[in-house]
């Protein structure tokens, strides 16, 4: 497993995608599934940046775990307000443009693109694991 | 992110390069509010050199189709990479905006 923490903030995005990459193309991902994945994590993240630390100042951690056979799992740790993504509503993709809302749209593409999401909430910590 | 602009035919025609995600698309949406204030009404989006695009992108895009119709504009987009499709496709944002092969065939559409 390999970890990293960084700052719960957009500034931090791209170190973020870069050590997910790095991760990745050591399990033996391809160029588009590793495209996939960055856009899960920079949705996960997204959420994090923005609701998880109302007063600022937190941190995030991604942890990698190899699966094998080119799998990778992913956990994106926070010790912010607990937020359990999985319960929100997916958004109404036959909608007509005037009634398609601007945002939302995050949490249902890394559900989409993962083949497994799951939340749980350990003592002070949310964890939202993704598999890909 | 790299954004060029090239008048042809009766559209603009706004070619991205590179990553449309929650770091880059604030200077886009700057980039839009500029074209539409210039009083452009029928954009063409050419995404032939967009590598990545994440869901504050599709926010972007999705917020500039909203102004054009609201001054009975229109955009369209061109040349999706497949992971840019996909994105498009799961979010269905395919049924809302159109989407053409090619940079020619969408001018010649708007």
């Amino acid at each position: 497993m390999r970890a990293v923490t960084l700052p719960a903030s957009l500034e931090h995005l791209k170190e973020a995608l870069d050590f997910l990459e790095a991760r990745a193309r050591e399990a033996g991902l391809d160029g588009k599934r590793i495209l996939e994945m960055q856009l899960a994590l920079e949705e996960v993240l997204a959420n994090v940046f923005t609701y998880a630390y109302p007063d600022g100042g937190g941190v995030v951690e991604i942890r990698c775990f190899p699966e094998g056979s080119g799998r990778l799992a992913i956990e994106v740790r926070d010790r912010g307000i607990p937020f359990d993504c999985l319960s929100r509503k997916d958004p109404d993709l036959e909608a007509v443009l005037d009634d398609r809302p601007i945002g939302g749209l995050g949490i249902f593409l890394f559900k989409r693109l993962s083949s497994r999401v799951e939340y749980r909430r350990e003592d002070d910590t949310n964890i939202l694991s993704l598999l890909f | 992110m790299e954004i060029t602009k090239s008048k042809e035919g009766k559209g603009l025609v706004i070619s991205v390069k590179g990553r449309l995600d929650a770091v880059t698309s604030p200077s886009f949406d700057k980039e839009m509010e500029e074209t539409l204030a210039e009083g452009e009404t029928a954009l063409v989006v050419d995404f032939e050199h967009l590598d990545y695009i994440s869901s504050a992108g599709l926010r972007s895009i999705l917020a500039v189709t909203k102004q054009l119709k609201a001054r009975d504009g229109r955009i369209v987009l061109a040349s999706l990479k497949d992971i840019v499709r996909e994105v498009f496709e799961i979010s269905g944002f395919n049924k809302i905006i159109p989407i053409y092969a090619s940079r020619e065939e969408a001018v010649s559409n708007l």
